[in-house]
């Protein structure tokens, strides 16, 4: 079981209060219009498997509904950090480890 | 290879069972193959033994980093169906169910299918108008199905609790007579040994390091025992470990993987002769011929690669169970084990030729692809064997994320597989 840090409440809750919401930092296109079919697909449906370092999105959802940020292990499943939303990683995979 | 009967068991067992045959060879690998297969798990190694049999490509060989169906094929609550709701996905998994119906026979092992009927259960009125809709599409496609009221299910499975005064009460279930469970390790073992009676090299305890491409087609692997390893055709049929061994081909794959627990419970009684599945509340239960009760529900939401599932996932599951069947409640859980599940954002699998040339994949399975492993394995020898996809892998080309095409089968076969 998962502890986890929520940053707005700026307190440890377990799992069972959050939500996985995939991966982090998905920029929506800026000229949705001016896509093609494969970077629309790949906006919408391609996503990071990493087999170590992951950004993550959750919501802290029977808690207080906000949306923050996870680095985590996939492998390990150790939690490395958490950030608010707008803010960027500090640790972040070496190149080779990471998908 | 050694026939297995009925006769020869009697022979045998004069010979105090000492002398029986290994199931498969053992070999140091060829310099160079026609197909390589990495992964050797039920659907890599139904691929390698349909590719030898049916289309006579025996140079053939199958890597796997563990052992033989030690990963996902033996981790898996057995169950098998084809109430798919597409026309795609229906035509797909009919075509494994057809073979299910003959291949202790074909493969000369037992893998004790036991078509002992499949019910998905609705709780709610648009649970009810999905099964509708789901069996009459079924019964256009040739899939056997029927619609059940509680009376009914009552009949088939006396011991749940059908009546009015449970939380989500039984509104009906959509009824596969056809749908079963099968012994997962049998099937890996069943298609490795009949593989390797047709000369596919089997080499175990090897790893895939890397694949080797010279100008965008595929030449062969580099292994972590073997050094590289000559093919003329690679198939991928890593489920998990997927989106590694693209990255290394140099594109990617929409599969995000997750664990996916089961558990087993303590032998009983033989209570259950039949498949309870509920999207609802959410799990499915069997009994094994064993006497234990074999539980599964939902992935973990999270994206892992560790071989384990968290406390709360397993709480949810059997929250389900015991609200299913109340005699259930003090039933001891005896084993719990996760496995890694590639599931695909329209939870159907990717069959398809890939950038690299000579390179196909097998994957995005997710948490159902048991039920699927001979037809699988039979579209699959078949793509490889002539290098285009077969007629029923096409529409589950990798491409179908950029041009839309996709089998949503979310919202149709449920999330319970």
């Amino acid at each position: 079981m998962f502890h986890i840090y929520c940053p707005h409440c700026a307190e440890y809750r377990e799992e069972e209060e959050f939500h996985a919401s995939g991966q982090a930092h998905i920029a929506r296109p800026l000229d949705p219009e001016a896509c093609s079919d494969k970077e629309w697909g790949e906006y919408l449906y391609f996503r990071k498997n990493p087999r170590g370092i992951h950004h993550e999105l959750w919501v802290h959802a029977a808690g207080c509904r906000k949306f923050f940020n996870i680095t985590r292990d996939t492998q390990t499943y150790e939690i490395k950090e958490v950030y608010k939303i707008g803010e960027q990683p500090s640790v972040v995979a070496q190149s080779g480890n990471s998908k | 290879m050694q026939h297995y009967s009925g006769f020869g068991l009697f022979k045998h067992s004069l010979s105090h069972h000492e002398n029986w045959q290994r199931a498969w060879r053992n070999p140091t690998p060829k310099k160079k193959y026609d197909v390589i297969i990495v992964g050797g798990g039920g659907h890599g190694l139904a691929t390698a033994y349909y590719l030898a049999k049916q289309f006579g490509v025996t140079n053939v060989a199958v890597i796997e980093k563990g052992y033989l169906g030690g990963g996902n094929t033996a981790r898996n609550t057995t169950i098998v169906r084809s109430n798919y709701l597409w026309d795609e996905a229906a035509h797909l998994y009919e075509h494994a169910m057809k073979l299910w119906e003959g291949l202790s026979q074909d493969l000369n092992y037992n893998v004790m299918f036991s078509q002992r009927g499949v019910l998905n259960l609705g709780h709610t009125l648009q649970d009810m108008r999905d099964i509708e809709r789901r069996v009459n599409a079924n019964r256009l496609n040739g899939v056997d199905g029927e619609v059940l009221d509680p009376q009914q299910i009552k009949e088939i499975v006396p011991h749940m609790d059908c009546s009015e005064n449970t939380r989500y009460p039984i509104m009906g279930a959509s009824w596969q007579p056809r749908g079963g469970v099968a012994r997962h390790d049998a099937v890996a073992w069943g298609f490795a040994r009949g593989a390797d009676s047709h000369g596919v090299d089997l080499i175990q305890q090897t790893e895939v390091t890397d694949l080797i491409i010279e100008d965008g087609t595929v030449v062969g692997v580099k292994t972590n025992r073997y050094g590289d390893i000559k093919a003329d055709r690679v198939g991928c049929v890593v489920a998990g470990n997927s989106s590694v061994l693209a990255k290394k081909a140099g594109f990617e794959l929409p599969l995000e993987s997750h664990p996916l627990q089961a558990l087993v419970s303590e032998p009983i009684k033989p209570v259950l002769d039949t498949v309870v599945m509920s999207n609802h509340v959410h799990g499915y239960v069997s009994q094994s011929d064993k006497g234990d009760l074999v539980i599964g529900a939902g992935i973990d939401g999270y994206n892992g690669y560790g071989q384990r599932g968290s406390f709360p996932t397993i709480e949810h599951t059997v929250q389900a169970i015991v609200e299913l069947f109340p005699m259930f409640s003090r039933v001891r859980m005896n084993r719990q084990w996760g496995g890694i599940v590639d599931t695909c954002p329209d939870a159907c699998p990717i069959i398809s030729d890939t950038p690299v040339k000579n390179l196909f994949f097998n994957c995005g399975w997710g948490t159902g692809g048991f039920k699927a492993t001979p037809g699988s394995g039979n579209v699959f020898a078949a793509s490889l064997a002539k290098g285009e996809m077969h007629e029923l892998a096409k529409p589950f080309s990798m491409f179908r994320f950029h041009d839309g095409a996709l089998i949503d089968e979310h919202g149709a076969a449920g999330v319970a597989h």
